[in-house]
């Protein structure tokens, strides 16, 4: 049973559009200020409901608005996904054909690694061994830069690491590219990077930093999950992956207390 | 399939021997012209719902992301890059596109040059002031495009580029600076709201060294509502919209979005 779609549905699938990926609070925000503004019957903590109507009607066009966690604050985002892009069609029109090779490589380096991410040396290599047209140091530089701005990508200390945008919005096409190549976290079932992993080399599950804040709160003796062995990553701190409150504020300032960088697990 | 093709090629004229993929462009307009109503009932039934169903949903998807980049959309684009085969449903396929873009999005499809069939999206639900603050500064830049074309319509319609310097200037925003917010100024007016058809900036004849004049642009007179306008500027100045008699006049004989705009043909 759907409800039809009002204007306030109308205007936040707009603004999802113009601003590509919006955090939890931001889209809490929105749906009220979206009711508000044309007289919709507005209760908070039913944005899950609201954007369900989105979604029916945006579902014939292979679209939807998805829920996504963001693997370095543990935050959630809501972006628009197009359930028939194959490939990185996404960016197609923003990026030339040998920088879209990049993203590609860098993508493969991203997944292919234990920490999750690519230092920018190895994608400086990358780029001097592209099929469609080299790119030179500096170009690659600027183009890695572009990626970060619009926030395909992330950048600390010369690593980079896949944005949320891009882990929610290409999830799909990761699936489908990289197939059992690609890890998914134990607890949330998503696809994770940057995570921790089982040192039991007959399990090997991966965990999410987030995740295993959560999963492992306060536990002084944590074992893992699925073959039970003892867990011997440092388990991050909760207050540092704080959960959206449902409030309606903006921005609580209990919510700010997450860090924006995230400290890598040592492993033995 | 190709009870299909026999039938369309069969019906098709002496201008379109060649196949479907080799057609220029001219020929890509004229073929939307040139069907008929019983080519349209046999094409409906070669293809099942599903099928028009997708085809529904990749020129919605074409349409939008050309205009994300504000491009302007040709049906010829669409013809050749998305319906292709379908191309005798293309009315079917097109009126089910602009009703979803109503429906779902608050957008209408319109037509900006019926002889070339160009088209723009433009938003159906009323322009309103602060969106929540942690968006993007797309706000703040309707807020100064909001000042450009009041100052325009204002004066009549037509003002040298000048004027909007110097307005932008007296609101501590000046086109030779870097601004905070808007970056290069005179990029985000002469260039960026142009290029969305917000704006027109044309060179004035015969002008040495040459000057330019704004005017609105097409998108700006679909979407923003004159009347309101009158009003915003009325509160103002505390007088009645109404004081100002030709802008009055104007603004009560606008055709916005809900009137008039044609919707797309074949």
């Amino acid at each position: 049973m759907s409800r039809p779609m009002a204007d306030s549905h109308r205007r936040f699938l707009q603004t999802m559009m113009s601003n590509g990926i919006i955090s939890a609070s931001q889209a809490e925000a929105l749906h009220k200020h979206c009711c508000e503004t044309h007289g919709a019957h507005y209760v908070a903590d039913r944005l899950d409901d609201f954007i369900n109507v989105i979604n029916a009607q945006l579902q014939p066009l292979f679209m939807y608005i998805r829920k996504g966690m963001s693997e370095e604050n543990g935050l959630e985002y809501y972006a628009l996904v197009n359930m028939t892009e194959t490939d990185i069609t996404r960016m197609a029109s923003d990026y030339a054909d040998n920088e879209l090779e990049l993203f590609r490589k860098t993508m493969d380096l991203i997944v292919d690694s234990e920490s999750g991410s690519a230092s920018s040396t190895d994608i400086l290599n990358c780029a001097d061994s592209l099929r469609t047209k080299k790119l030179k140091k500096k170009e690659t530089e600027l183009v890695l830069n572009k990626f970060v701005q619009d926030k395909w990508l992330n950048e600390k200390d010369g690593e980079y690491t896949l944005s949320v945008r891009c882990v929610v919005e290409m999830e799909q096409y990761m699936r489908t590219i990289y197939q059992d190549l690609i890890k998914v976290c134990h607890v949330c079932h998503n696809i994770a990077l940057q995570c921790q992993m089982c040192e039991n080399p007959a399990c090997g599950i991966k965990v999410h930093l987030p995740c295993a804040a959560r999963y492992f709160r306060a536990r002084s003796d944590p074992h893992c999950p699925s073959c039970n062995d003892f867990w011997p990553h440092e388990i991050p701190e909760m207050h540092r992956f704080q959960t959206q409150s449902s409030q309606n504020l903006p921005s609580s300032s209990r919510e700010n207390t997450a860090p924006t960088t995230s400290r890598r697990s040592r492993r033995s | 399939m190709s009870q299909r093709k026999r039938a369309v090629s069969a019906s098709q004229n002496k201008t379109q021997r060649r196949s479907q993929a080799t057609l220029n462009e001219d020929e890509e307009e004229a073929s939307f012209s040139q069907v008929t109503s019983s080519q349209v009932q046999r094409a409906r039934e070669n293809f099942t719902s599903d099928q028009i169903d997708r085809k529904v949903a990749e020129v919605v998807q074409f349409i939008l992301i050309k205009d994300q980049k504000k491009i302007p959309i040709r049906r010829a684009d669409i013809g050749k890059h998305v319906i292709k085969d379908y191309k005798l449903l293309y009315t079917d396929i097109m009126n089910r596109v602009c009703r979803t873009f109503e429906q779902v999005f608050g957008l209408k499809l319109v037509e900006t040059d019926p002889k070339n069939h160009i088209y723009i999206l433009i938003n159906k639900l009323d322009p309103i002031q602060g969106e929540p603050v942690s968006m993007r500064p797309v706000t703040q830049k309707k807020g100064l495009l909001f000042v450009i074309l009041s100052v325009i319509f204002m004066k009549g319609g037509v003002i040298k580029e000048n004027l909007v310097w110097n307005t932008l200037k007296k609101l501590r925003v000046d086109p030779g600076e870097k601004h905070d917010e808007f970056g290069d100024v005179k990029k985000v007016v002469t260039d960026e709201f142009v290029r969305q058809k917000y704006l027109e900036y044309v060179k004035i004849p015969h002008t040495e060294p040459v000057e330019y004049e704004f005017r609105w642009g097409l998108r700006a007179e679909k979407e923003v509502s004159k009347l309101k306008m009158l009003e915003f500027v009325g509160e103002l100045f505390e007088q009645d919209p109404q004081s100002w008699t030709q802008q009055f006049r104007e603004a009560s004989t606008q055709s916005t979005v809900d009137t008039s705009s044609q919707r797309t043909s074949s």
